[in-house]
């Protein structure tokens, strides 16, 4: 193996730990914005979209990376908006509507 | 490009451009985790999803700045009608479709990451280099992951928006075709790094993982749902960390391991919830075999007991002269999207001096957490809604449990019948309150295909019809009191 695989195997078992440790007590009240907004997080994907798709010569590579690209983004904004959108509703007190 | 910049002043700038994107994941990192500690809070839940969005919108910008990212039309295109659509569809869907927009979405994250291997070991091939071992086992691990969690929630989906039936799907060997394919996979895979070079088999991998995924979700349904939901919430976030190894990006790894931390955790609550593994969940197509009910796992007797029905009018009756009551919404509020009715019911029976709790089982839905989001939506305060382990002790002292569309979560036989598949999975012990009223479409059995005890109890009486209906008849009737 690579130092390059290494040390990110070393980055993704510490990534892991640090996730389990932070969202552990979460209450279950929160449980379906944490999913989506967790979810949107996860469309990080498109870093490595940006990377695909940034050549400048047309290949089928770029063009699956367009794809992923659009995917990705939908993932993002998707998943970060409908998350504000249900959090906005989680009212302590009464609020008439 | 980067190699035509003569030395001079601006070789300073450029040079330091990757120090400065990688500073930049740092910083974008740093909010995610921060970001996700605030969402374990009501308080600052709204801000730390704001906060991981400014972490998005670092990554994203200083990606940008990589000398590999030229195509900037092209780029800006695609962001758009990303970006739009997923406005719009986050704008659009009803709260009662959060799960199939969370499968939906997990999808996407898992094509993106998919595509992205799928691309890198095209550039690579193309480039005639021979990509090298843990590249093309990366690449490998990728285009699995991120092909089964395409498949597997685009049919999650298709389930939850019903265009597929949601019951479990079986059929003849189901097991060992599972193992076979799965070996196929290894096989290919095993081939594909000693001949890194064969487009052939790399693409008989790909259309592997994404069959895989398909036959993944097709024996779980139902009530299930939530394990699986949670479950591909964790593959989408090692699907991109999947492909960080593959672009050797940091930022991907540590994103995507945090959000398969997330999802690893809430798949755990809901398995403990239902009190099974992981692996009942996944392999035994719970709730498909109708011969449980039918040899009577939970009453064996039930036809020498008798069921209570009642009209809307007299349960308003009873409902509105308690003193305390609190009412269990299951998936068939969500379905017949009651959750407004519902609250209109809590306000004229706190008119009336009644004190109104809910109780939400933790896999009450098709999502973890399916029901706070709908009474959020109708306006009821988190503080009213109580977790099982905080209601359950006070049942014996509530008036009336009003039971709206839940089922397998509020039967005793749970407790004490050790026959009874769902033996063991802690309930809603609403058979403990002095009266349960029970709305309810008829009397089928729940997802488990097993027949509820409580139904049958002296101090239960139900309601037939649908959720809304019979809601919205309960507050009629209620006001006139």
């Amino acid at each position: 193996m690579t130092e390059a695989l290494i040390a990110g195997i070393v980055v993704f078992v510490l990534a892991t730990f640090i996730g389990v440790e932070v969202i552990n007590k979460i209450p279950p009240t929160l449980h379906t914005p944490l999913m989506s907004g967790s979810n949107a997080i996860s469309g990080i994907s498109l870093v490595g979209a940006l990377l695909v798709a940034g050549d400048r010569n047309w290949s089928l590579s770029v063009i699956l990376g367009l794809i992923a690209v659009i995917l990705a983004t939908i993932n993002v904004v998707g998943g970060f908006l409908v998350t504000d959108r249900m959090l906005q509703m989680f009212k302590k007190k009464e609020v008439k509507a | 490009m980067n190699e035509l910049i003569p030395s001079g002043a601006f070789s300073g700038i450029s040079s330091a451009i990757p120090s400065v994107i990688q500073i930049s994941y740092l910083v974008a990192a740093s909010l995610f985790i921060i970001g996700l500690k605030q969402l374990g809070s009501p308080a600052t839940a709204r801000r730390g999803n704001l906060i991981g969005a400014v972490g998005m919108l670092i990554a994203i910008v200083a990606t940008l700045l990589d000398r590999n990212v030229l195509n900037y039309e092209v780029i800006l295109v695609g962001v758009l009608i990303g970006a739009g659509l997923g406005a719009v569809m986050a704008q659009k869907v009803e709260m009662t479709a959060m799960p199939q927009m969370v499968g939906l979405l997990n999808g996407f994250g898992g094509a993106a990451s998919a595509l992205i291997a799928v691309g890198e070991f095209w550039k690579v091939i193309h480039s005639g280099a021979v990509p090298p071992l843990d590249e093309t086992i990366t690449i490998i691990l990728s285009v699995l992951i991120g092909g089964i969690t395409l498949t597997g929630s685009l049919l999650a989906f298709a389930k939850l928006q019903e265009l597929v039936p949601g019951a479990p799907i079986t059929f003849p060997l189901q097991q060992p075709v599972n193992l076979l394919l799965l070996l196929s996979f290894l096989a290919c895979g095993g081939y594909l790094i000693a001949d890194p070079s064969s487009t052939a088999v790399f693409l008989g991998l790909t259309a592997l993982s994404l069959v895989l995924g398909l036959l993944f979700v097709l024996p779980i349904g139902g009530a299930d749902t939530p394990v699986v939901i949670s479950l591909l919430n964790s593959f989408s976030g090692l699907a991109a960390s999947a492909a960080g190894f593959v672009l050797g990006n940091n930022i991907l790894i540590i994103a995507g391991a945090l959000v398969g931390a997330s999802g690893i955790i809430l798949t755990e609550i809901m398995c403990r919830a239902m009190n099974r593994t992981l692996a009942n969940v996944l392999f035994s197509a719970f709730g498909s075999k109708q011969s449980v009910s039918a040899d009577g796992g939970a009453t064996g007797n039930s036809q020498d007991k008798v069921v209570r029905s009642i009209d809307p009018d007299e349960g308003a009756m009873m409902l509105g002269y308690a003193k305390s009551v609190v009412i269990v919404p299951g998936y068939g509020m969500a379905v017949a999207q009651a959750q407004h009715s519902v609250r209109e019911l809590a306000d004229q029976l706190e008119r009336l001096g009644v004190e109104v709790k809910y109780a939400i089982h933790p896999v009450a839905g098709r999502m973890p957490g399916h029901m706070n989001v709908l009474l959020a939506e109708a306006n009821v305060p988190y503080t009213q809604l109580y977790d099982m382990d905080d209601i359950n002790p006070e049942f014996e002292r509530v008036d009336v449990a009003l039971v709206i569309g839940a089922n397998d979560v509020v039967n005793p036989a749970a407790r004490h019948n050790a026959s009874s598949p769902i033996y063991g999975m802690p309930i809603l012990e609403v058979d403990r309150a002095h009266h349960t009223i029970v709305i309810k479409r008829g009397m089928n059995a729940g997802f488990s295909g097993v027949e509820n005890e409580l139904f049958y109890e002296d101090n239960t009486v139900m309601l037939f019809g649908s959720a809304k209906d019979m809601v919205t008849k309960l507050v009629a009737g209620v006001k006139e009191l």
